[in-house]
């Protein structure tokens, strides 16, 4: 395909335009815009000058959006084959019940990060906040991973029933945690790797450090590559270096009930 | 070290009556039958789920209540009793499955309803109209107008219109059978109303449905895919359930099927764990951004509800979800059912939903709020005087779950949690959800809902009212003549024996 093509299909939205009172464009019409540009065929959409709009690329299959700027809450819900790239910091939700896709974040993403996602990547450049990759679960042949550079607040990996979440711990000061408390709290399913000091304090209840297995190293190698890939940095693999938290029973409510008849 | 608990139920079979066809035996899926030294034997275990009863050809078998053996006390009384035995055996958590079987106090049994006489002339429905017709979503209002006329254009949110003010509440193909789940819907189309996908996704072999299905979002979020949120009439965030208020969902790994495990898409045989919250919802302000993110999700097509479980504060609970833009509320009863909840909160959290609706009525009037939304209202309506009250009382819509199952063929034995129900209906086990006819249970239940909504028009009709939406929170209407009448005064109705004036 010639350069001009590939233009033709590449639409730019300036998120910054402002109506006659002055005003910034609002999340629906931006919305509404990427939605009308995908519909039609347009497989690429640059976003200029996001300042906050909420809710970008919901549910987008094919198509390829990018982000300059800072983008709102809920970026990238149930997105379904799209690719998310932010140049700057994402914020609360980002990838809420994504399907497929990618999301890319050149910055930090904050709270909830992943959401109940079943399918796709994510990835963070930087730090990401509390609750991240809160049930994620897997089916069939989709298994969402969720890759962070840097560190993560409490409650990594609650409630996860599968997939794959990795924390790099990079700029974090040598003898220190890149993870916060409660790590994996309800987990019953996935696995989480984390470069760098694991306490068993940090766990939360159901979860366990167990050791990296011939496969595990299989799928941290492609994970860090696409990291590396993303961001044009490099990792150091020394294995010896991750931790891996999985569950300790993926029926964690066997025994729990009683079901007499009374 | 476990202490036996007495029998509750056993089945009677009358030797005499019995033909030995051994039909019980092979029907009773709790396995408390078999057949040695020429007859029928009880093996223990019944739960009384009738299914024996019912399917015996020749009527020899009756399930008798066991006499309690405990020794009579009001207040360690047999429940209390079975419940520390079975615990102390045990040390787990209770679980149960329908709706709440202690006493408390059923107010729409203390509520009675207004007649015209002499000053406002009644309405006979067969011969003169009186309307049924509901609708679910946002109100603006206002009409949309350009140039002096009514702009038929204008941008208008997504309503949509039911033939009853009913809609066949939340439940989930894992809670229930496939077979229970397209006869619900399948009985939903043909009366034009609304049924709910509970949590966990929806089928796509149920795909043509979806203009009658309203699809749930719930905390685990199963099978919530962009494809599933274009497919639906209207969609429901589910936050609390009457039966189970605060608590989360889990299907047992038993009951997750290779059909459950498709819709739901998790792995077949997994815990399906649904968070107690979303974990993306701690404040109104939260709520709001997933209100968003779903009308975002759907272009704006359709209504997005939400529902609530009864608590205590749910007046303003109910009007911070208003004011997060949801285009229609449901409050769920104490009383409501579950396909399995532990039985502390079950028979000790939230409240009667003859209270809710009132308050929650009242307070979005007084906050200029109720005339902007639908209100639905399910746990605890049986029959249609329930409907007709918990209109009056102030719903728009109500919500049925357990009667809707009756009507197939549930006999609310309790016992859905264990996922080997003898009516094919909460269970997944291929030999017993064939028992259930789709057809049939189709057609049972939408006799049952037509039934309903003839009472309600000859109720409203008796009362000179002409259309169901002029019977919404038209208290004066009711009168209370119950034992509390600090119930009557929250809940905003006159007791019996007072008049208009
Ligand atoms: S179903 Fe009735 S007739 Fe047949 S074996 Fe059982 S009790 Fe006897
Ligand atoms: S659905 Fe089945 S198991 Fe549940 S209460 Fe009804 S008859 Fe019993």
């Amino acid at each position: 395909m010639s350069e001009d093509e590939l233009m033709d299909q590449c639409v730019v939205i300036d998120a910054d335009r402002r109506d006659e009172l002055g005003h910034p464009m609002g999340y629906r019409e931006l919305n509404e815009r990427i939605r009308e540009a995908v519909s039609k065929g347009c497989k690429n959409v640059v976003l200029n000058n996001v300042l906050g709009q909420r809710y970008i690329g919901s549910t987008i299959g094919v198509a390829r959006i990018e982000i300059h700027g800072t983008p709102g809450n809920d970026l990238g819900a149930f997105l379904n084959g799209a690719t998310i790239e932010v140049f700057g910091n994402a914020q609360d939700v980002t990838g809420n019940t994504m399907n497929a896709g990618r999301i890319i974040v050149h910055g930090n993403a904050w709270d909830i990060t992943g959401l109940a996602a079943r399918g796709g990547t994510i990835l963070i450049r930087d730090d990401a906040g509390y609750r991240v990759g809160i049930n994620m679960k897997e089916y069939e042949d989709t298994k969402p991973s969720l890759i962070i550079g840097g560190s993560v607040r409490d409650y990594l990996g609650e409630y996860m029933a599968g997939g794959s979440i990795l924390v790099l711990g990079t700029g974090v000061t040598e003898g220190q945690s890149p993870i916060g408390l409660y790590i994996g709290a309800g987990i019953h399913g996935g696995r989480l790797f984390i470069r760098g000091k694991v306490e068993s304090y940090q766990l939360g209840a159901g979860a366990t450090i167990t050791d990296i297995a011939e496969d595990d190293i299989e799928e941290l190698e492609s994970m860090i590559s696409e990291y590396e890939l993303a961001f044009g940095k490099k990792i150091e693999r020394d294995w010896s270096k991750f931790v891996k938290i999985a569950p300790q029973d993926s029926r964690p409510f066997k025994g729990y009930y009683d079901k007499t008849l009374i | 070290m476990d202490v036996n608990l007495p029998e509750k139920y056993r089945p009677i079979i009358d030797a005499e009556r019995c033909i030995k066809c051994r039909k019980c035996i092979r029907e009773c899926s709790f396995g408390a039958l078999r057949f040695e030294d020429d007859r029928v034997k009880y093996n223990g275990g019944c739960v009384s789920c009738l299914r024996c009863v019912t399917i015996c050809p020749t009527q020899a078998i009756a399930v008798r209540e066991v006499d309690p053996q405990f020794t009579p006390h009001p207040v360690f009384d047999e429940k209390v009793r079975r419940s520390i035995i079975a615990q102390a055996n045990s040390g787990g958590v209770l679980l149960t499955s329908c709706g709440t079987d202690k006493e408390y106090m059923d107010i729409f049994s203390h509520l009675l309803l207004d007649a015209a006489q002499v000053t406002n002339p009644s309405i006979d429905p067969l011969r003169e109209p009186v309307e049924t017709r509901t609708y679910l979503g946002r109100r603006t209002g206002r009409l949309p107008m350009r140039d002096g006329k009514i702009d038929i254009e204008a941008d208008m949110p997504p309503i949509i219109s039911m033939d009853m003010p009913l809609m066949i509440g939340h439940i989930s193909l894992g809670s229930v059978s496939y077979n229970t789940q397209k006869a619900l819907f399948s009985a939903a189309k043909d009366l034009n109303i609304i049924a709910g996908s509970g949590e966990g996704g929806l089928h796509k072999d149920f795909y043509g449905f979806s203009d009658w299905v309203c699809s749930e979002v719930a905390s685990g979020r199963f099978g919530v895919t962009a494809d599933y949120l274009k497919r639906v009439s209207s969609v429901e965030i589910k936050i609390g359930q009457g039966a189970k208020p605060g608590h989360g969902g889990h299907l047992p790994g038993e009951k997750v099927s290779e059909l459950i495990s498709e819709a739901r898409m998790i792995p077949k045989g997994t815990d399906a764990l649904s968070p107690y919250p979303h974990h993306d919802i701690y404040s109104i302000e939260d709520l709001q951004q997933l209100i968003s993110v779903l009308k975002e999700s759907t272009e704006y097509k359709v209504p997005v509800g939400v529902k609530i479980a009864a608590v205590h504060n749910v007046g303003a609970i109910a009007s911070g979800v208003v004011r997060a833009g949801a285009d229609f509320i449901t409050v769920d009863g104490l009383r409501g059912g579950t396909g399995s909840a532990p039985r502390i909160i079950r028979d000790h959290a939230g409240m009667p939903i003859e209270i809710a609706i009132a308050t929650v009525d009242q307070r979005l009037q007084e906050e200029g709020l109720r005339n902007k939304v639908t209100l639905c209202a399910g746990g605890g309506i049986r029959s249609s005087a329930d409907m007709i009250k918990a209109i009056a009382l102030g719903a728009d819509v109500v919500m049925v779950y357990t009667a809707a199952l009756v009507a197939m063929g549930c006999k609310v034995c309790q016992q859905c949690h264990q996922g080997i129900c003898a009516w094919g209906i909460a269970t997944q086990r291929d030999e017993l959800t064939k028992r259930l006819d789709p057809d049939i249970a189709t057609q049972r239940v939408t006799n049952l809902f037509r039934a309903w909504n003839e009472e309600l028009r000859e109720v409203i009709g008796a009362m000179g009212i002409d259309s169901v939406e002029s019977l919404v929170g038209n208290r004066d209407r009711l009168r209370y003549i119950g034992p509390n009448h600090r119930i009557a005064e929250i809940i905003g109705v006159k007791h019996s024996g007072e008049g208009w004036g």
